[in-house]
């Protein structure tokens, strides 16, 4: 490449680099991502993911060597709540990486062809979209065994309406415009004007799109296993601490309050990320 | 020998509908138009926005199927061939707004290149045949790497016309190529266009609502006047009498620096940038009487 998109690059980071709040949600996220990669090696007891008991150890409150204290069989929580951000952050990318592909292929078919095309994929869309999110993760779980595919196959199963109602709407604007026209008597084929011409149109509407989704997905996972049908225990997963900590309220605040600020710190991060790209690639068709 | 274009009887009508989708009737856009362009031949084609001018350019191309009517280019109808290599290879489009008609997110390299990996240009010889093209419109070849937003309106606007020339087409669609130009540019794109007709042997259907600038590039014109040809012929014999009263509403509107001019153009009261009505029409026949030059 030659250095004009790099200029590009090097403008688009200082303009963002200039939003505060932009900033302190990459922060977070970059946190969040690099404490769940590197787990093992920073928490203080890597061991308690699993099933270990120790109950002299039991509902300490948080202290210069258990941080954020130890659950009822005494686990440190702080070493669990590091390896709960690997399961969110792993619902994350499959729910996303399921749900981008195909609404963003959806959408684009439906508003370029238009048609019966169009008809068929906008009204299963509207289907789809009329069922709450939490509703089929309940259906599916109640059917399946309640485990983390079957949670993320469930919140999968519906999240891609969101990504084809945006995309098609982008398509809608840009299939009138005169470049797609100039494609065509050009001679490209659909192929190409779907992926080459249209597609780099509706990155940036999917990257804003896409950091605000994480957050969302996280949320959902986390009621998921607070309502006991995502990760099953021992897995350390947020909303299961947060389910299980609540039975100890108040006394032992600690177990749920500081998982559940874990879940809020982690949507808050990429909430303000997909603010702030939004501000800096100004697009408005994202929710 | 047998005309590079050629169009016969086409007409395009639209239905419009009611709030309830129901046919109510129908608006013609363009109403059995007839007219040839001669090889090598820059024919222009003039008329308001609404006139129809873009619907025959649109038909020409295929976007837009006409109602009735044949379009037959170096003999042979387009009917049977729309969307294929054969009718892109034989006639393109420089389309009006430079800015809308190249993809912002795309080089100028990737836009050129377009038409050439949809008519099989082998691709080891493109970036070749894409360097060929910018000289041809003079612009430097370190241009193939940057996006539209780095360059200016009439360098878009060549890099539209080497995109349309990459599969060397023998007949060029002008759709009002400068009017979304600076003045001082248009100047210069159209003496590019001028140089290339006549290397590349190229035949030009210049499609604008610009008089002056027809007047000078233009060999034979066709004034349209609500999807009617309502007069046409060589240039300078339509410019110097008008015969029909919306050319000479058309040549009266154009605006003017000198005194000559001033002396040469039609004296006509100015209607306000509507198409004006057949009853306006004769009504203004009526008030510049005797008026009218020569």
């Amino acid at each position: 490449m030659t250095d004009i998109p790099l200029t590009n690059a090097y403008q688009n980071w200082y303009r963002f680099s200039r939003n505060p709040t932009a900033m302190i949600g990459l922060v977070i996220v970059v946190i969040c991502v690099l404490a769940a990669i590197l787990a093992p090696y920073i928490t203080p007891f890597p061991d308690h993911v699993g099933a270990v008991t120790n109950f002299r150890a039991r509902h300490l409150p948080p202290s210069a060597v258990n941080w954020f204290g130890t659950d009822n069989v005494g686990r440190d929580i702080f070493t669990r709540v590091i390896f709960g951000l690997r399961i969110s952050l792993l619902l994350a990318v499959v729910v996303l990486g399921i749900a981008i592909p195909v609404g963003t292929i959806l959408g684009m078919a439906a508003g370029y062809f238009g048609g019966w095309t169009e008809i068929v994929i906008m009204r299963v869309t509207d289907v789809a979209l009329a069922i709450p999110p939490l509703v089929m993760a309940l259906a599916v779980a109640a059917v399946l065994s309640p485990d983390l595919l079957h949670s993320m196959l469930a919140i999968a199963s519906l999240w891609w309406t969101w990504h084809t109602r945006m995309i098609y709407s982008i398509t809608r604007q840009l299939r009138t415009q005169e470049f797609i026209e100039a494609a065509e008597t050009l001679g490209a084929s659909k192929f190409h004007i779907l992926f080459r011409e249209i597609l780099p149109n509706c990155v940036s509407a999917i990257a804003v799109k896409t950091s605000l989704d994480c957050g969302f997905v996280i949320l959902v996972g986390a009621a998921l296993s607070f309502l006991g049908l995502g990760i099953q225990p021992p897995t350390p997963d947020l909303g299961t601490m947060v389910a299980q900590g609540a039975s100890f309220l108040p006394d032992y605040w600690w177990e749920s309050v500081l998982p559940g600020s874990a879940i809020l710190f982690l949507a808050l991060g990429f909430n303000l990320l997909g603010d702030g790209l939004r501000d800096l690639f100004d697009v408005e068709d994202v929710r | 020998m047998k005309p590079m274009l050629e169009i016969r009887g086409l007409t395009k009508t639209f239905p419009t509908r009611s709030a309830f989708g129901r046919a109510t009737g129908e608006v013609k856009a363009v109403a059995n138009v007839s007219f040839a362009i001669e090889r090598g031949q820059v024919y222009g084609l003039a008329g308001e926005s609404g006139s129809g001018k873009s619907t025959i350019a649109r038909m020409i191309m295929g976007l837009t199927r006409p109602t009735s009517g044949s379009i037959l280019i170096d003999g042979q109808d387009i009917a049977g061939q729309i969307g294929t290599r054969a009718h892109g290879a034989r006639v393109q489009m420089v389309f009006q707004n430079p800015g809308a008609s190249l993809n912002p997110r795309r080089t100028v390299a990737q836009s050129i290149a377009v038409p050439l990996v949809a008519h099989g240009f082998p691709r080891a010889d493109q970036p070749r045949r894409i360097s060929e093209l910018l000289d041809m419109v003079q612009l430097q070849r370190a241009f193939a790497q940057r996006y539209p937003h780095e360059l200016s309106g009439g360098q878009k606007q060549r890099v539209a016309i080497a995109r349309a020339l990459a599969v060397a087409p023998r007949l060029l669609v002008l759709d009002e190529p400068t009017s979304a130009l600076d003045v001082s540019v248009q100047a210069r794109v159209m003496d590019l266009l001028t140089d290339l007709g006549r290397a590349l042997d190229l035949t030009f259907l210049f499609i604008s609502h610009d008089l002056s600038l027809m007047r000078n590039f233009a060999q034979r014109v066709g004034i349209l006047y609500l999807g009617e040809i309502v007069e046409t012929g060589e240039t300078p014999a339509v410019f110097e009498h008008p015969l029909h009263d919306y050319t000479r509403l058309l040549l009266a509107s154009v605006p003017v620096i000198s005194a000559e001019e001033e002396a040469m153009r039609p004296i006509i009261p100015l209607i306000d940038g509507e198409i004006p009505t057949a009853e306006k029409l004769l009504a203004l026949r009526g008030q510049t009487q005797g008026k009218v030059t020569p």
